[in-house]
């Protein structure tokens, strides 16, 4: 017997309401296909692309709580601040982001990544640099691509030397097409 | 050494157990009350899951959560006035006696035990907390009754 789609509803809103849900994550559609948005207390901490969901969901129960639980609401915020950017209404998220239970050199990289601004790009060896670890660029890259706050923590803004896309975890095509949205010039070409 | 079982994202543990918990809320509870006992299990098993060391007997766990629900239901229901047997003192339960005796036997056996005798359950719902037939939940109780009279009568 299957547990009627309302009660099914009501519990997930309930445990929300009660305060029981460490990390609630809903599916976001954009322009690059489904997006799974996760939210914890203290922010954003999570965007995969694609709507497979042990994997991302695994992920965070080991990263911050086993208490993960799917629920529209607490993603709400999320969804609009994503649907303004990919229409071009919105430069910045105000979402605060929660990278807690992340290696510290990974934060470390991803801190300073926030801070390449819209429509700009930066290389690996430049976000080395500002982390203080010149000759880390490929723990960089390492880093990057396992940032889990893709599109809000602008891992698509960071190329390759000599302006080439390089490698992205959601594939180059939607890094081309974040940086296109972002005008960030012909990166890439 | 095994190899300990990691707790699950609760969304999973939930999506496991959901339809087997509400069908056996339904037999015991009736369709209405069903729902109102579902959502209390599952809100006492998320507040209880950060408290859970691995992800072992997940089922026989949420079941033993939704019985309680469902005695506590059927104790609440009892006319005023006619008072179960000793309900003043508030006696331990069948399952709080039951679980010291039955200390030992194989997990499986055990669970059968304390589901049938301690928690009044129909050997179709120890079936379902086992995952196993309704047959073979019998079966297991009675091996396990079997083994606590040799041992009683050592």
């Amino acid at each position: 017997m299957s547990v009627p789609a309302d009660l099914d509803r009501r519990f997930r809103e309930a445990a929300v309401a009660a305060g029981l849900v460490d990390v609630a994550y809903d599916l976001v559609d954009s322009p690059l296909g489904a997006l799974l948005v996760a939210v914890s207390e203290r922010g954003l901490c999570w965007i995969s692309f694609g709507s497979e969901e042990p994997e991302p969901i695994e992920s965070l129960a080991r990263r911050l709580s086993a208490r993960v639980l799917r629920a529209a609401r607490p993603v709400e915020s999320a969804r609009r601040e994503l649907s303004e950017y990919f229409e071009g209404r919105r430069q910045e998220f105000d979402l605060p982001v929660d990278l807690s239970g992340l290696p510290s050199f990974q934060r470390s990289v991803l801190d300073e990544l926030v801070r390449v601004p819209y429509g700009e790009v930066s290389t690996y060896g430049q976000l080395a640099v500002r982390v203080g670890k010149p000759r880390a660029a490929r723990a960089v890259g390492g880093a990057l691509n396992r940032n889990p706050v893709p599109i809000v923590v602008p891992c698509h803004r960071i190329v390759g030397a000599g302006g080439s896309l390089v490698g992205y975890a959601g594939g180059l095509e939607r890094k081309r097409a974040l940086l296109e949205l972002e005008g960030a010039g012909p990166a890439g070409a | 050494m095994m190899e300990t079982m990691s707790v699950p994202p609760f969304e999973l543990f939930y999506r496991d157990q959901r339809d087997a918990v509400f069908a056996y809320l339904v037999r015991a509870l009736g369709r209405d009350v069903a729902e109102d006992a579902f959502q209390e299990t599952f809100l006492r098993a998320l507040r209880a899951y950060p408290r859970l060391d691995h992800g072992r007997h997940l089922r026989a766990w949420v079941f033993t959560i939704a019985s309680r629900i469902a005695l506590d239901e059927h104790r609440r229901r009892q006319p005023a006035g006619e008072p179960p047997e000793g309900a003043a003192v508030d006696p331990e339960p069948a399952y709080a006696e039951l679980a010291p005796l039955t200390d030992g036997l194989p997990p499986t056996e055990r669970a059968a035990v304390v589901l049938r005798y301690g928690y009044d359950l129909a050997y179709e719902d120890i079936g379902a907390v086992l995952g196993s037939s309704e047959e073979a939940a019998r079966q297991a109780a009675s091996s396990g009754v079997r083994r606590l009279r040799k041992r009683s009568s050592r």
